[in-house]
This record gives C-alpha cells, structure tokens and sequence, in this order.
C-alpha cells in the first residue's frame, strides 16, 4: 500500500506494508542509514526523528502513521552541517562511537526547537530517553547549553578561529609531575 | 618474589598462541594499492592519493590520509594514531584523513600477532610503529624533493606539509612529490625525534571523526548497503548448548516479501527484502528446539557450583610466604565471600554484519574488533585461501570487547553462501542480549590476617568462575587449569602482604564467556578494593592512609591514589549527607584511583560525583584520554548500579533494556579527571578507568550505611 508522506523537505511515496515502521523504511527501503536500529522497543532513542516537528521513536512508528505529515532526519537537518546543535555537537568534540548521536541530536533539536534556552533540568528531561554507551551525557548537555547560544545568535561560533576548531576547550587536565 | 605460576599470560598466549594456531595467519604481504584504495572509506573521497608506505598516502591535494589497523569504536585510535605518524611526517594536521586498513599481515598488532583491537592495546603498540611509519614517508618525501632539485637530502628539511631546501629558498609541497616519494626505496632505519620536539603528541585535538558522527554519514557496519543485497534475520534456541530439532517453515515463507528460509549454524535463517520482514517471517517460525543438556542451569546452580568448588583449593596462581600459617596464627582474621554477575556487552549498535562469498572471493564489511579471525572466518566458509578474503572495516557502534567475536561474520557468510548474493544480517537488541559472551560471573572467597598495628600479614583470595580463554581458544588453552583473565585484578594485588595465596577454579558452564571492557579486572577490582576496605575498617583506619601505607613500594599506584584523595578533598568534610569512598587499581599497565562521592535515601543510592586519577604513561592526546576516563566511569557505574544477566532454565532472563538498562544522563554524576604526567611509555586508556567505579561507590555506600556490599549490582535491600 502506498504511504505518501513528506521527507526531509520532500514529498516521499513508499509501497510497503503499512505496518512496516518508519525506522526501516528510512533505513532499507530508502537507503538513507543515518537513523539508527538500536532496541526496536523506543527504549534507547538511537532511532529518534521528528515527525511534524516532534521527536519521534520511529522504531514504533508505522509507516501509515506518517501519512501526509512532515519527517525529518538527520540528513535532513541541515545540508552543510549548519543546525546550531551540529555545530555544537562539532565545537565540543560530543560523539565517540557515535551509533546514539543521531537519535541524540534529533531529540536535542526538538527541544531547542520549543524551550530556546533550556534548563539542565528540562535537558535531562528531554535526553534521558536517549541511552549513550559511551556515556557521552556531559558534553551533549554543554552541547545542548552551546546549541542554544548560537541559536539565539549572540555567541561567536569557535569556528571562527580555526586553531580553537583543532583543539578541544578546557583542557587543564594534566598534574604535576615528571616533566 | 611474587611467581605466577601457570599463569598463562592472555597478552602472550595471543603472541605465541594464535600465531602458531593454523589457519590463522595469512602470508606477509603488503596490501597493493588498489587493497588499500578499497578499505573502507567513509569519510568522503580523497583524489588519488600515492602510497608512500602501508600507513601513509599522500594526494596532489595535499590530503594525507593514514591508515591505521585498529578499529574505531569510540576509544579514539582513528584520532590517537593518526597523532602519531603525523608527528614525525610533519604534515599540516588539517589535512588528515584516516582509513581503516584492509586485512594484511602488515597491520598485525605487534602484541597480538594478528590484527584486532583489544587489551587496551592501541596506543602501546602503535607508539613506536606509527611514528616510523610517519618518519619514514617523510624521508621519501625528503629524497624525491632533493631529487628533483639535485640536491643532498641531508640539506633539505621538512615543515609544515612541505620540504624545504633553505640554501635555495626552494619549497616542494608533499602533494607534489608525492607520486616521485612513493618510487623511492623504503628507508630500512629511521630516528625518531626527542620528545622535547614534539608537536602533536600530547596536544588536546579534536577527534577526527566528529563531524561525520552529527550528520548521519559515518558508516557502520549495519549501514553498509551493496547492490543486490538480501537482509536476514536468524532465529537462536533461548537454551545454551540447544539445536534446531525440527522447523516449519511455511507460515515465514507466506510473509510478503520472505525469499527463503534455512538452517544455519547458529539456529535458522530467514531472507528478505528487508530487515523489518525478515524480522516478521522468524516470528512466524515454527520450531521444535532440542534443549540439550542445560535446560536446567540457573543462576542458583551456577553460584552453587562455584561456591562448591571453593571449599577445596584451587590451581595456583600466586604464592608468596606462607599464607596458611600467617592465617593460623592472626590475632585478627577477616573473611568475606564477594560475587559478580554475568554482564552483557550491549553495543549500541546490535551485532550484524554484511558478507559476499563468490566461489573465488569473500569480502565481509562489519565493524570488528578482531580482523585476522575475520578474514579466516569468511575463507573457510567460501572454502578458499584466506589471501582471497577481504575485511572491510566500518566504524563499530561500540565494542567493548563483543566485536572480537565471528559469531555474527559467520552467519552473514553462512547466509550470504546459501543465497549466492551479497547478505547482511541484522541481530535484534533482543538477539544481542540473550546470545552474548558475557563477562563472567565470578565468585571470591576471600580472607586476611590483621597483626598488631592492623597491617595485614597474610592475604589469601580463592576464586570461582568460568575461563574466557577456554572459550576464545578452546580447552587446550586452559588445560593447566588455569586463566590468567579470570585471577587478573586480583592476583596482582600491589600491596605489600608477606603472605599471599590467591588460586583459582575453573567451573565450566555453557554461559558462552568473553572479553568485556576491562575484563577480569572489572569483577576482581571490586573483590579486592572492596575487601580492601574491610581491612581498613577491621584496622580502624582510614581507607586512605591504610591503602596509601601498604603502597609505599609502588609508586605508580601512590602517584594516582594521592592524586584522586587529594582533588576530591578527601580528609576534608563532604557536603551534608555525602559520603566518599576510595579505590585503586592497575589494569593494562595504566594506574587508575578513583574517589566516589554518594548520598542514601529511600530512592537508593545517588552519585554525585567521582574523582579520577590516571596514569597512563606519556600523553597522547588528554582529550581523548578524559573522554574515555568519564566513558570508563559511565560504564563502571552501569555495571554497579544498574542491571545483571541471569540465568534461568538455561536462557538468559533479560531481553532489552527494559529489563537490563543502561546509566542515562538523569543519572549522570560529576566526572573530574586528572591524568598524571609522566615520561613513561603510554599505555592504553579503553578499560583501565572501568574496575574502580564499583569499589569506589560501595566503598562510600560503607561510609553512608555502615551496609557493606558485597554483590553486584548494588540492591535496593543491601542499603537497609
């Protein structure tokens, strides 16, 4: 049965079973595997997406569902890597396997969508239905916090002074010692 | 002097073990540029590039890509190696790319002898190689630019991506000399520069893989798409040990878009347009398992059979003095029995893989930690020589150990044979969490002498548990009875105690076993720092300056237990209701102390902050290292606080993360690391911050209670 729905900026028709969840026909039937299969229950959040603006587990999610509504997914963010939450995510140095950033920025996208500037309260609301194994959770909250800045367009990007994109931020960490 | 008898090293055993195992090392060659142009590149294309050597390759565009033989799973290694031959090549930073390396004898793990990732390995055993790999494409580019110019290489220099000769004021850049370097004979001996001149190594850059981690486009393994691929999914007997009896395949095969159903090694695979299908038609399997002998094992019956095993002694490990005797005579004799539960890797990323065996040809895309076993795996299925098998590394969505399996290669090559396409197979969460090998379930009988002054005069540790080398490697590994993995964290206790005896039990089961993040250590850790706090107590001392007297011989562990005692302002008061508690420990030549800072309400236990203290030797890249020092946390304070694998009538008893979940931000403590500076070797940095999160927490949980735990993972009981 065919499934007409807007993706990523785009009007999309799939002829699968209307069962078929979202996650999979974005991943087999559509080839774009920049969402990710990480429980298949909406436990993990590594297949996060936003459904007419909505973070959305689209494991769950029956591609009939989606009829005539708008998704997005992290292709379709930004086209050169632009959304304040990329580049956030790409100043402080966030991802490390990276199988979870997905998911993690969809849903942190969502939020700054709706709460500009977000407490570290409504933060760990919003991201703790997002599992990182790699235990990333303290640069995506300053990511998110860094997001929201250069959402609102106040702050300079660090991109702007090339030796800051090399090197990551704050790092006294070394003590004492031999040398 | 400490003897380790029978101790069969796991680092050696892999040296001498797999290098002798046959069928396991394919000839020396160096991969040909086109093998190396076809390794997995994922992060945009680079024109053209020469090979300079099997590390390096430099474009007419001044990219540089290096190509490393580790795998990628978040630890860092497609940044800290890089950093590495960058140093001595002298190229602009900017303008490196990396490359995960094709299967070839050339990219073997100098410890290892084959290629993996693993034992917290990466950095130690590409310290010296990458850096005379980076040294030796700079002398080629140094040779062709004399060449060109007709000049004395020693006259030239190079700087910056560029080779100068400062007579002249003639400048080449690498891109283009590069296809002329490429031509030059291989430089037989370099030097490598003092560590006062280096300019990249011990520098805080930035990963280089961040960018295509936030837009969707790193690749992996289960992201790799190949024309004319089928999707798969295979269904497992839930019992250890169980077989297919008997299957019906009729009611998968009617599901719309279901190619084919049959067995396979591991259970029964079901082919399809897509995974979601395939997925459907195993639902719609009916089968008639064949349990086997282990339809009965539970947790009870394993536990049991540990403890049973411990009344009697065990192989020895290590013997020092007289600890029977020291036992005898104490005028204080503490006992404890510590245990550990079965723990799942569970990757974010579930196991998969995509295989395409031809009758002369077999390439595996998958994110493996473990190469070499992966190209034989393919070549004995396709029956073919392993030279005609071809890895193709991908990013790894996690490891932690679990990707230095086959199991998941073999099914997509078993799939990928039958059905004469290219077949990726894609495991469930659930899949992944009932058909592990899990870190080991551990059982210690522990017990010391306390003399006079508290100090501890004997020390004597019996422990229980099943061998991961008997499963890696099969009995003939573990036929003296010994695992080096399951007594490691323990058997090397540091502190100074006249009389040591630790020895060990091998109780085998048919809970499949394995190498998970920091591995024997992760369960012994907290057996020894845990009761090591006991004796502190028994002593009336503080955990602290009990550790820090018994430490006084080594200063590596003194270094980092002062350290972390002093930025978590231990001795000093804790805010109100806080509680800290204190452990040390060496894994994988890396010294890790750790403070925990916790508070105990009705809703349990709440971190709120660890402190840790690492040595690792000379710093690569302190960026990387504190990343994974807060992963390691993460990931400790997972297995303390969170859930366990059980065992019942022979299956696993948690399925997803409902009912085996993971530390999530709301949960996420204050993580303040401090990295020791030295001049020694680095060592790695993937496991060691893992085995003092337990101690640390149950140790302040003792400082809050007055309730000492003693099993993982801490219970809601254990607190009351």
């Amino acid at each position: 049965m065919a499934t007409h729905f807007i993706l990523n900026g785009k009007p999309k028709t799939v002829d699968v079973d209307p069962n078929m969840p979202l996650l999979w026909v974005i991943r087999d039937t559509l080839n774009m595997t920049g969402t990710k299969f990480g429980c298949g229950m909406a436990f993990c959040g590594a297949c996060t997406v936003h459904i007419d603006g909505e973070a959305t587990r689209s494991c769950i999610t029956p591609i009939s569902s989606v009829a005539g509504k708008k998704v997005t997914t992290i292709e379709g963010l930004s086209a050169t890597d632009s959304h304040p939450v990329q580049r956030a995510w790409i100043e402080i140095d966030v991802p490390q396997c990276g199988y979870c950033q997905s998911g993690q920025i969809m849903t942190a996208s969502a939020l700054l969508a709706k709460t500009p500037h977000p407490t570290d309260a409504e933060i760990t609301d919003a991201m703790s239905g997002n599992i990182c194994r790699c235990g990333t959770y303290d640069r995506i909250r300053k990511a998110i916090h860094r997001a929201a800045e250069l959402q609102a367009g106040g702050a300079k990007s660090a991109s702007a002074d090339e030796d800051n994109q090399l090197v990551a931020s704050a790092m006294s960490l070394v003590s004492g010692g031999a040398e | 002097m400490s003897t380790l008898t029978n101790g069969l090293d796991r680092r050696n055993f892999l040296k001498t073990g797999l290098a002798g195992a046959a069928g396991l090392v394919v000839g020396f060659y160096l991969p040909s540029r086109k093998e190396v142009l076809a390794a997995s590149r994922l992060d945009g294309a680079v024109a053209q590039p020469a090979v300079i050597n099997a590390f390096v390759q430099v474009a007419p565009n001044e990219e540089i890509t290096i190509v490393i033989g580790k795998s990628e799973m978040g630890q860092g290694v497609a940044t800290s190696l890089p950093m590495l031959a960058a140093e001595e090549l002298e190229c602009d930073w900017r303008k490196v790319h990396v490359e995960f390396a094709p299967a070839a004898v050339v990219y073997f793990d100098p410890a290892f002898h084959m290629q993996g990732t693993g034992g917290s390995q990466s950095v130690a055993s590409n310290w010296q190689p990458m850096r005379e790999a980076g040294a030796k494409a700079r002398l080629m580019l140094v040779a062709a630019a004399a060449q060109k110019w007709g000049v004395d290489a020693s006259e030239c220099h190079a700087e910056n991506g560029a080779v100068v000769h400062a007579a002249s004021k003639r400048r080449a850049t690498y891109g283009s000399l590069a296809e002329a370097a490429a031509k030059i004979p291989q430089p037989q001996t370099v030097t490598l520069k003092d560590p006062s001149e280096f300019k990249v190594v011990g520098k805080p850059l930035k990963r280089l893989d961040t960018a295509i981690k936030t837009n969707g486009k790193a690749g992996f393994g289960i992201d790799v798409r190949q024309p004319g691929m089928v999707h798969s999914a295979v269904l497992r007997c839930p019992v250890f040990g169980g077989k297919v009896a008997s299957f019906d395949a009729t009611k998968a095969k009617a599901v719309p878009g279901v190619k084919d159903v049959f067995q396979i090694s591991s259970g029964i695979a079901v082919v399809a347009d897509n995974t979601w299908t395939a997925m459907q038609g195993r639902k719609a399997l009916e089968v008639t398992w064949d349990e086997g002998p282990n339809a009965n094992v539970s947790n009870e019956t394993i536990f049991k059979g540990f403890a049973d095993a411990c009344e009697k002694p065990g192989v020895v490990s290590r013997k020092e003095g007289d600890a029977a005797a020291g036992l005898g005579g104490a005028a204080q004799k503490i006992e404890a029995v510590y245990t550990a539960p079965y723990q799942a890797h569970a990757t974010m990323e579930p196991m998969n893989c995509v295989a395409h065996i031809q009758a002369d040809r077999a390439d595996v895309w998958a994110g493996t930690q473990f190469q070499t076993p992966s190209q034989n795996t393919a070549a004995k299925i396709a029956g073919i020589p392993p030279e005609k098998s071809f890895v193709h590394t991908t990013y790894l969505g996690g490891g932690f150990g679990r990707r230095g399996w086959t199991d998941f290669i073999t099914d997509a090559c078993e799939i990928s044979k039958q059905m004469k396409a290219p077949a990726q197979v894609t495991w469930s969460r659930e899949d992944d969490m009932q058909h592990d090998y899990y870190r080991p379930a551990s059982y210690a009988k522990i017990s010391a002498a306390l003399g006079a002054d508290g100090n501890p005069t004997a020390f004597t540790a019996r422990i229980a548990c099943d061998a991961i080398l008997r499963w890696f490697y099969g009995e003939d590994a573990v036929k003296s009875g010994m695992d080096s993995s399951s007594v490691e964290g323990i058997s090397d206790t540091p502190y100074d105690v006249p009389n040591i005896l630790v020895d060990y039990h091998l109780v085998p089961g048919p809970v499949p076993m394995g190498f998970w993040r920091s591995v024997g250590a992760s369960q012994n850790g907290f057996f020894l720092e845990g009761f090591m706090d006991e004796l502190a107590v028994a002593a009336k001392k503080d955990p602290y300056e009990y550790r820090k007297a018994l430490l006084s011989k080594k200063p590596r562990h003194l270094g980092v237990l002062n350290l972390a005692a002093e930025k978590a302002g231990w001795g000093t008061p804790a805010p109100k209701g806080h509680y800290r508690g204190i452990a040390v420990l060496e894994a994988f030549s890396t010294y890790v102390a750790e403070v925990a800072e916790i508070s105990v309400d009705k809703d349990g236990v709440k971190v709120h902050k660890i402190t840790v203290a690492l040595d690792c030797g000379r710093v690569v890249n302190p960026n990387i290292i504190q990343q994974q020092a807060v992963s390691a946390v993460v990931f400790g304070l997972t297995q303390t606080l969170k859930g366990a694998i059980t065992i019942d009538k022979g299956r696993v008893q948690q399925a997803n993360f409902d009912s085996y979940d993971m530390l999530r931000m709301n949960e996420m403590p204050v993580v303040d690391v401090h990295i020791v500076s030295s001049t020694e070797t680095p060592t790695g940095m993937g496991e060691p911050a893992v085995p003092p999160v337990a101690p640390a927490v149950c140790n302040a949980i003792f400082a809050a209670t007055g309730k000492r735990i003693r099993h993982l993972p801490v219970a809601p009981e254990d607190l009351t």
